[in-house]
């Protein structure tokens, strides 16, 4: 065991010191071609004024695309698992009141985010995942649904940033442009509708994840506005 | 040096991947590996203090870490799939 343990260490050492020599040679060594300027420069084109956001939804918008569709793959994965796990019990007066004051919050700041992402640090992920937040702390706190919608609706909302960007995409291709190659002037609110629809997507998304498993349509009757619901 | 942590994050992570049972903390060193790819990107990704940091490198930060945490869920449905006992 000794051995075996002395082994890795070495190894890893090994593997460290060879990493920690290709990170110093590329950050100090020769200033090669990056592609920063290049983003940088072009961003005004973009539709936006934060530059990650540009990258994302633009300039590498097949990037984003296929994350959303990992998303769909994990949440289909997670479903074909077996049903969802037990729920809690419902929640004591102190939590429940605490959760009918965080959870709107959250949606409300996850509206936020969302709308400066255009212009500051934020955008559709990190709305996404306040409301999935959201529909965890509904969940913790006794709510079965985690304020999800009804499972036809859920399906829908779980599959409409993948729908509504590789649309987007086929339209653009429709009328001349590439596949997701915005033109200048619409760029803006092609982005924000595409960033709306995935948010939506990855908040149902990583709510249902929670779930652990596919959920049960039977007790869907207890529907409660709020969660992943806009 | 944050990068420098980064590599250090990997390699624990790499090491408690290599050394531990349990399904569980071999998920949770992934983790930690992934951690530590992302501390590298977003050290490379920057340029001076005068300068905007790199966009690129944190546009792919910003995917990668929703792929993990895509990979993390369905990793641990599958382990609590293993763990029931009526199949």
């Amino acid at each position: 065991m000794g051995v075996r343990h002395s082994l890795i260490i070495g190894l890893l050492a090994l593997i460290g010191a060879t990493l920690a020599w290709v990170y110093w040679d590329a950050l100090i060594g020769h200033a090669g071609t990056r592609l920063a300027g290049l983003a940088l420069e072009r961003v005004p084109e973009s539709g936006v004024s934060n530059p990650v956001t540009a990258v994302l939804l633009n300039f590498r918008a097949y990037d984003t695309l296929l994350e959303l569709a990992v998303l769909l793959a994990a949440i289909l994965g997670i479903w074909s698992s077996g049903p969802e796990a037990r729920g809690f019990l419902p929640a004591g007066p102190v939590l429940g009141a605490l959760t009918s004051w965080v959870v709107p919050l959250l949606i409300l700041a996850a509206g936020y985010l969302l709308w400066v992402g255009g212009h500051a640090p934020g955008g559709a992920f990190q709305a996404g995942a306040l409301l999935g937040a959201a529909g965890v702390v509904l969940r913790l706190s006794g709510e079965p649904s985690a304020g999800l919608p009804p499972l036809p609706w859920l399906r829908v909302g779980i599959g409409l940033g993948v729908l509504i960007f590789t649309l987007t995409g086929l339209a653009l291709m429709a009328l001349g442009q590439g596949f997701l190659t915005y033109p200048a002037a619409s760029a803006k609110w092609l982005i924000l509708m595409i960033e709306t629809a995935a948010t939506l997507s990855i908040g149902a998304t990583l709510a249902a994840a929670y779930l652990a498993g596919e959920p049960v349509p039977a007790r869907s009757t207890t529907q409660q506005p709020g969660g992943t619901r806009p | 040096m944050y990068g420098l942590g980064g590599i250090l994050l990997f390699l624990l992570g790499v090491w408690s991947f290599l050394v531990h049972d349990g399904l569980l903390r071999k998920l949770i060193a992934i983790n930690v590996t992934g951690a530590g790819v992302f501390h590298v990107f977003i050290a490379v990704a920057y340029r001076g203090l005068d300068a905007a940091p790199d966009p690129v490198p944190h546009a792919l930060v910003l995917t990668g870490i929703v792929v993990a945490v895509s990979a993390t869920a369905l990793a641990l449905t599958l382990g609590q799939r293993l763990e029931r006992p009526d199949d």
